[in-house]
Parts: structure tokens; sequence; C-alpha cells
């Protein structure tokens, strides 16, 4: 199939490239390349909503075209490729291992502007964006604390990047201040889609003698298992509650559609600049699905009230006093991360037993 | 290290689920090779059996009119690359790679209104008295039905191929068509058979996927797991028994390498996930490295195209 969406994509793209130029308004052309299927309910499937958006919102000014399931690497350089031979004004790359894959592309290119999520790289006409989805594991971190009754808390990791420990690191400090017995057990699968695989993963954590999973993989299959082995679950990325209506707790929603809308206009009217953005709860990037009834009153009282201080910008979910896991100083009391570190977390804090692979 | 806290019943139990739907799929393609003919296009008729297995079983409420149906739209599928390799002639690698393609595009179009819909439960067969049996009670007494099915499909497969004159036949096409064409045996006819059940069979492997281990439907869900059943057909060297084993030691790294994880042990994540590729390419290296045994044990005409010149 993605041979073959690709290929449409491209005499897409070409022809509209034709027939554009005979117009004397251009529409402005939008590329999105995604990691997994539009279908995953889950990551890409949220990327594809902020896709959707742009199009309502601008009607017949601009044209998207997307390319599904491109795998991080050689492949994503020639979707990228074909798109800015297309056309394409802006290209949105949705996955960090597309990261060098742009940054080829992007010096090819160098009226195209390029957009890539949740990495660091950037370049005259390369943007980095991302959302702070540590803020919404606070949250999450803090009802997992509250709710699990083994004290274990299950947690699929992708693959160790910063985005990725560092929601875990989050999810963990604040489970852990809510409850201090709480011990969180971690796999990872080294995969951002395999269904089966994350099921496998999610199997093996109840096994274990978790009760609540959290996970940073993209498909809904660990939801599913939650369900069926009744135990509590978050979604990532989209609200998982149709495959696990009583399992899921919550679920951290990734809102893409705003930044999109901006971004695509900025190219309309020439003000697009390459910026490093990275927006949180208060410009509504990461939302939280429906609390669960099963939350109890008190616990939904104070996870709103730990949103808000954050929204409110009063309190910060990397706050000292924190020590890194083998026990050296981080934070002192009072302080308060800074970017530049979070950016680039490679390290579990204290308390977290297990190594990141490297 | 402390390996106390992976129960080892568990931990086998649920390798054995892990590996079904590769075993599945695997031993089906096993039958279309010794046939002598190759079919690349398991994946996408394990998406397709996944997709359509699905569908019918939440239509109907019905988890086995479901895997019957995953089996009966897997053969339906094959049966265009047997038209397309085995009528027209058409080249056997490049046919079968189009049919993952049309198979993974297919199965996302049929499955896009059943993203998010809860399947039937499928009823684990407990057996009596067996499964109260310590420790290999668990480990082999209380699985679902598929379990078993894939298991007496491999021990039937064997039989067939080993001791019925109709294996024997299937096996003279797969070494060499012309000398069978000659004898009278229906070459075409015989392949079509073939392709049918392995397709059938990667469409079960399919279904299992969605029904019983995920269970859920999420487009590209197979994610690779046809390519795995492929590899392990040549790991296997061609003979039923050790497509088992090597389903089950895929499955097991997998499941071992997770629990290892969950259980909070230092191992190397990469290592452990890529043990299985090394393995199989370990043994292709030492089958091939073996004098006088020929190419790999391969069916002699795997992959060539018969034309009847009569």
């Amino acid at each position: 199939m993605k041979r073959r969406t690709f290929l449409a994509t491209a005499a897409l793209a070409l022809g509209i490239a034709g027939a554009g130029a005979a117009l004397a308004e251009e529409k402005v052309k939008a590329g999105y390349i995604y990691v997994g299927p539009v279908g995953d309910f889950g990551w890409s499937y949220q990327h594809d909503q902020g896709r959707q958006a742009v199009e309502a919102e601008y009607g017949d000014k601009v044209e998207t075209t997307f390319v599904e399931s491109v795998p991080e690497g050689a492949d994503a350089e020639r979707v990228m490729t074909q798109m800015a031979l297309g056309g394409a004004d802006i290209i949105f790359a949705t996955s960090f291992g597309y990261m060098d894959a742009v940054q080829k592309v992007a010096k090819k290119f160098p009226n195209v502007k390029f957009e890539h999520a949740t990495g660091y790289k950037r370049a005259d006409n390369v943007a980095t964006y991302s959302a702070r989805f540590y803020e919404g594991r606070a949250v999450i971190g803090t009802i997992a604390g509250r709710m699990t009754k083994t004290n274990k808390i299950g947690y699929i990791a992708s693959f160790p990047i910063p985005e990725v420990i560092r929601g875990i690191n989050s999810a963990y400090i604040h489970a852990k201040k809510v409850n201090p017995d709480v011990e969180f057990k971690i796999v990872w699968v080294y995969t951002w889609f395999d269904p089966a695989k994350e099921a496998d993963a999610a199997t093996a954590l109840i096994e274990q003698g978790v009760d609540v999973i959290m996970q940073h993989t993209d498909s809904p299959a660990a939801m599913t298992i939650a369900e069926k082995k009744g135990i509590m679950a978050f979604g990532q990325a989209s609200d998982m509650s149709k495959f696990g209506p009583n399992a899921q707790l919550t679920a951290i929603i990734d809102n893409w559609g705003p930044y999109y809308i901006e971004r695509v206009g900025a190219v309309m009217d020439g003000t697009w600049e390459s910026k490093d953005t990275w927006n949180g709860f208060r410009e509504g990037m990461v939302k939280l699905a429906p609390y669960s009834s099963r939350i109890p009153p008190e616990v939904q009282a104070e996870a709103d009230a730990l949103k808000q201080a954050i929204i409110d910008g009063k309190y910060h979910p990397f706050t000292g006093p924190l020590n890194k896991q083998d026990g050296t100083p981080w934070l002192k009391e009072g302080e308060v991360a800074d970017d530049g570190t979070l950016a680039g977390m490679n390290f579990y804090v204290e308390g977290i037993e297990g190594e990141i692979p490297q | 290290m402390d390996y106390s806290a992976i129960d080892p019943v568990l931990l086998l139990a649920t390798l054995m689920i892990s590996a079904t739907p590769i075993l599945l799929a695997a031993i089906g393609e096993l039958v279309v090779e010794k046939a002598g003919v190759l079919n690349l296009g398991v994946e996408g008729m394990m998406i397709t059996g996944a997709i359509c297995g699905f569908a019918i079983a939440v239509e109907s409420g019905n988890p086995f009119l479901g895997l019957i149906a995953a089996a009966l739209a897997g053969a339906a599928l094959s049966l265009i690359f047997a038209f397309l390799t085995q009528v027209l002639l058409s080249n056997q690698v490049a046919t079968g790679l189009a049919l993952t393609l049309f198979g993974l595009g297919l199965s996302s179009l049929i499955g896009k209104p059943y993203a998010g819909v809860k399947p039937p439960a499928s009823p684990h067969l407990d057996i009596p008295l067996l499964s109260d049996i310590p420790v290999l009670g668990p480990i082999f007494f209380r699985h679902d039905l598929m379990v078993y099915v894939s298991l007496t499909l491999v021990a039937a497969v064997w039989f067939f191929l080993k001791y019925t004159r109709a294996g024997l036949i299937l096996r003279a096409v797969g070494e060499n068509h012309d000398a069978a064409h000659a004898l009278g045996y229906k070459v075409v006819r015989i392949r079509f058979l073939a392709i049918m059940f392995g397709g059938a069979c990667a469409g079960l492997g399919g279904a299992y996927l969605s029904l019983i281990r995920v269970p859920q439907w999420t487009e590209g869900m197979t994610a690779g797991a046809g390519w795995i059943a492929l590899a392990l057909v040549v790991f296997a060297s061609w003979r039923p028994w050790r497509v088992l084993l090597g389903a089950y030691l895929f499955g097991g790294i997998t499941v071992l390498q997770l629990n290892l994880q969950a259980a909070g042990l230092a191992i190397p994540v990469e290592y452990l996930s890529m043990s299985p590729y090394i393995v199989t390419i370990l043994v292709l290296v030492y089958i091939s490295a073996r004098k006088g045994r020929g190419n790999l044990d391969a069916p002699a005409s795997l992959g060539r195209t018969f034309h009847a010149a009569h």
C-alpha cells in the first residue's frame, strides 16, 4: 500500500504542479509523512487529524497530501524528495527518526519549508515542533500512583530517545510523589507500531503484576489487552476509550491542528521562519481525554489542580529536588529544569530501576 | 541475576500463543514451496485473513465463523496468485510481492468500518482433567482451539508429505515438474491446491492475530509477520517439525526478552531482539556450507515457471 499511496501522491503532486502553473494564484501545497498508518488510532492518526484541520481551515487555498507507513531512514528521504519535486511548499515530517533525512532533503530544496516533529536539528528552512507530553505524563502519573493497588505500574516504551525517557521520568516522579511505594516496570519494544508486539509486552507486564499500563507506542493494542485482563491503562496520543471502555482512565491527546493551521498560514503570507515550538497544556497542544468514572472525585480534582498549576505556570513537572538515577544531584530544591536538558534527556531520575538501553 | 520473577509456566504458555500466527502461515507456505511455488504474498494473505476473519466474527458474533472466513479469504487471495503464476505464467517473485501490496491495501479498505470494534471473545479450550496437571496443564492444555489446530496441522503436513502417496506426488511436482508432468500428474492443478492451502493457512494465522492474540483490528497489524513466516520455511529447510521448532524459537525469544525486561533484569535488549534473525542467517550459512546436499535442501523446481509443451 505504501508504494501505491506513494505513486498516487507523486502523480497527484506532479499533476497539480502542472495545473497550478497555469493559474494566477497558486495553492499552497503541504505534504505530510507518517511513520504508521493513518488508521493506527494513535500517533499518525492524530497528525492526520491535524492535516484535515488545515484543509478545513483553508479550503481551496491549500492542497494537502500524505504518505503513510514510511519507515525511518532512506525511504523517508525518497518520499520527501518526491514531495519536494512535486511542488510541495511545506513538508511535515512527523517522526523523530526522520531527522537526518529531513536535513539532507532540506539542503537540496532550500525553497521548501520543512517541519520536523519531536526533533532538535534545525536549519534555515527546517523548523522543529513538539508537544510537552511530559506535562500530560505528570497528570497521568499522579492518577496512576493513586489508582494502583499492586503498586506496580507498567510502561511500554518504544525507543530510548529523550522524548520517551522524559515521559517515563515525568510519570514516575508524579506517581512516586503521591504513592512512595510505587514501582515502574519498563519494557522497550523497539518499534512505534507493531500491535502484536505491543500486546505481548502488555501481557508480559501483567504477568509481572502491574495493574496500570502506560504506553509510548502508537497502537491501541495494549489498551485492548488491559481491557481483556481487567486492569487499567492510559491512552496514548489519541482517545482510545473505544478500545478499552473500562480500562482507559484518561488519555494524553496530541492536538496538532492549531499548529499546522498556523504554520501553513505563515507559508501563505510569507512570514514562515525556522523556529522551535514546544507547546503544552497552555496552548492546547496537549490535551487529556475525559476522566473515567473509575477515578474517584478527589483524585480527579487533584489531577485537575496539577494541570491548572502547569497551565498557570505555577508548577513545572521537573522541579527540584531531583537526583539522577545514580544518585548524583540534578536539580536543587525549587530549581526548574531548562528546556535544553529536557530536550536531550538521556538519564532516569532516582528511584527508577533498570538501565536505559544504549 | 534473579530469574525467579519470571514464571516459566506462564512464559511457555504465552510463547505458544505468540508463535501460533507465524507457525500457521509458515506451515502453509512450506506446502506451497514443496510443490515448487514461491509465494511471497504471505504477508498480504495474512492481513487479508486478519480483517476478513475479524469482520465476519463481528458481524456474526461467532469467532469460529470468523476463522473459517479468514481461511477462505486467504485462499481466495492466493487464487489470484495461482491464476497469474500457473495459468498466465507470470514471474512468481514479482507476483508474490504484488500480492502483499494488494493485500495490505485491500485490508485497510475493508477494515475502515472495523477500527475500534471489539470482536467476540474466543472461548478457551481447557481440556478437562489434563488441564489440571501441575505445570504441564497450564502449558499444554489451557489454550484456545487454534493453538491445537496449528500443532495438528504441523503433524498432518508432516504425515502427508512423508507417508502418503499424494504427498509424494506433491513433492515430485516440486522437485521436477517436467518429470512429474511426463508421468501424467497434473502439475498445475496440484500447485493450485497447494497454493490455496498456503493461502488458507496464512489467512488463519492473520485471523489468530486480530481475533485472539491482540484482539483488535488495526491497519498493517501483521507488521511483517508474513516475512518472518517465509524466513522460517528456509530456516526449517522445508521440514515441518523444524518449522514448529523455528516458530517457537522466534516466539519464545520475543516473549522471553519482553518478560526479562518486565521483570527488571538488565539484559541487552537489542541483541535479544535481533537474535532470531541472526540464528536464521547462521542456519542458512551452515546448511549451504554442507557438501553434496544440493541447494539448501530446497525443492529443485522452486520458483521455476512450468509450461507444459503438450
